[in-house]
């Protein structure tokens, strides 16, 4: 049954990527959601802070929150998306005609994480430029790392996305995974209490939790001009994490069911 | 070698339910074998085992020479879901052309397959615009692209104009002469007859394994839909009597027939 899984074929990870940006091609307002929706998000906490004084020696509050923003935007974006997208194969009887095809677990899997992951890069290219320019955000170190941290994000996103639509039977349940993946994440992520004044298992959970780390490699290039070695080594955990999730995703896709 | 498939003795059990009995038969080569019975008879549940994708209890499914759902067949067989498993948001085209590319064929395959179901007109439509017939045509020319040796059909003309059945079934027997193996299923019994081998399924058992024109002479009538009906009186008769056979209550109503099967079972 599994003699398949470890076939892993270019051509047909690239049919896929392609056929989920046509599927994303024709849905005009997806699209500008997705690649705005950030943008204006970010305006709004832009406004909420900008006449709130920074304490002396500290970065703004919205240089250092909008910066994260830049990571968990995609993240939850991405996993709302692919959760739901994920859900339409499996209840279209699409998944099954796949599963019939040449066309392996880890294929479609990934295709769909390089066809989000790809969409997820124009959005951070775009909300990395507004926020620089019309929302003075601060950044010391390079926004092409901003830009790549978003997409690992955005891969994070689609690969959680894609494990939990195995345990969603309809789109009510798909929907309602996004609060129990994402928001402990974000509660624990060190940006609404500095993880060091975190209670001592709180901060464990913290620890193993993927976003805590795309959120200090977002700091990190926020603080400092040059990548820093804990940068990539948060950028690899997130990376890693996400390759799990995928993993564990295509060993719930059964190409027998009942 | 002239049997495509080979089914032997399988079981499928869903839930607590078993929805196929220790189920037996072939599938001859380069046919049209139609699989036929009422709605809950086993057809999908067969079809899905065919195509590897249904848990099986036990027994022996052997497709093309393979065990069925084997990586090797998956480029060799080709499935049409009941439900056109096609996707909404794309065009007829893309549709076809991505299921194209995942057989490893190229665009000149994909317009192939769409003028074979007569949907060229409506290439650039996107399938949730079509009406439902004109998806279903979309669904099979997405198996038809992988050009299979072994096409499994699950109700394919369902919702189509007669016009069109008569097509899709000339274009069945083409394909057939040109030695594929097709397994077409549906519950219409007046599709029976374009067959050329019939399986008739009932309860998620065999009643029946043969010709339209032997079930005919069998059961003494043209009407293959009676004939259907007098197989399943006899069968429920044997059943009650052991070898009694030639027992045959003519008086039986049509609607009383499986209510009879209760009785009998019974006693």
């Amino acid at each position: 049954m599994s003699a398949a899984t470890a076939v892993l074929s270019p051509r047909l990870t690239a049919a896929t990527t392609g056929r989920v940006l046509r599927q994303l091609r024709h849905d005009h307002r997806t699209i500008a959601m997705m690649v705005l929706l950030p943008s204006l998000l970010l305006g709004l906490l832009y406004l909420l802070w900008r006449d709130v004084p920074a304490l002396p020696g500290q970065p703004s509050v919205f240089d250092r929150v909008g910066l994260t923003m830049l990571g968990v935007f995609p993240f939850v974006v991405m996993f709302l998306v692919t959760s739901i997208a994920m859900l339409r194969e499996r209840t279209s009887g699409t998944l099954e005609r796949l599963l019939t095809t040449p066309l392996s677990r880890l294929d479609l899997l990934l295709g769909y994480g390089t066809a989000f992951g790809m969409a997820a890069a124009v959005q951070a290219l775009v909300t990395v430029t507004v926020a620089t320019t019309l929302y003075d955000l601060e950044v010391a170190g390079s926004l092409w790392l901003v830009v790549l941290i978003a997409v690992v994000d955005a891969v994070l996103g689609v690969a959680l996305g894609l494990l939990a639509s195995a345990f969603a039977r309809s789109e009510f349940q798909a929907v309602q995974f996004m609060p129990v993946i994402v928001l402990p994440q974000f509660f624990l992520c060190g940006l609404l209490v500095p993880r060091e004044q975190m209670a001592g298992w709180l901060q464990a959970i913290s620890d193993v939790l993927p976003l805590t780390y795309a959120v200090e490699a977002l700091q990190e290039v926020g603080r400092s001009a040059a990548g820093t070695g804990t940068m990539w080594r948060d950028v690899g955990v997130v990376a890693g994490a996400a390759a799990l999730a995928l993993a564990l995703a295509a060993a719930t896709l059964r190409r027998r069911s009942s | 070698m002239t049997d495509a498939v080979t089914v032997t003795d399988l079981v499928v059990e869903r839930g607590h339910r078993r929805v196929l009995h220790e189920l037996s038969c072939t599938v001859p080569a380069g046919r049209v074998t139609g699989l036929l019975g009422p709605s809950g008879s086993g057809k999908t549940t067969l079809m899905r085992a065919l195509v590897g994708v249904q848990r099986v209890r036990s027994g022996e499914v052997t497709v093309l020479g393979e065990p069925a759902g084997s990586p090797g067949l998956r480029s060799r067989v080709g499935y049409v879901t009941q439900a056109p498993s096609v996707y909404p948001d794309l065009t007829v085209r893309e549709n076809a052309r991505h299921f194209a590319a995942l057989y490893g064929r190229g665009a000149g395959a994909a317009d192939d397959a769409l003028t074979a179901v007569g949907m060229t007109d409506a290439a650039g439509q996107l399938v949730a615009d079509l009406s439902g017939g004109q998806r279903g045509r979309a669904s099979l020319a997405c198996a038809l692209v992988g050009d299979p040796e072994l096409l499994v059909l699950d109700e394919p003309t369902v919702g189509l104009d007669p016009v069109l059945r008569v097509d899709l079934w000339d274009r069945f027997h083409a394909l057939a002469a040109a030695g594929t193996t097709l397994v077409v299923s549906s519950h219409v019994m007046d599709e029976a007859g374009r067959c050329d081998r019939l399986l008739l399924l009932r309860e998620g058992r065999l009643l029946s394994d043969s010709t339209p024109a032997q079930l005919r002479t069998d059961s003494g009538t043209d009407d293959l839909e009676e004939a259907f009906l007098r197989l399943v009186r006899t069968q429920q008769e044997v059943g009650a009597s052991g070898r009694g056979r030639e027992h045959r209550s003519e008086g039986r109503a049509r609607s009383g027939a499986s209510r009879g099967s209760e009785q009998v079972s019974r006693a």
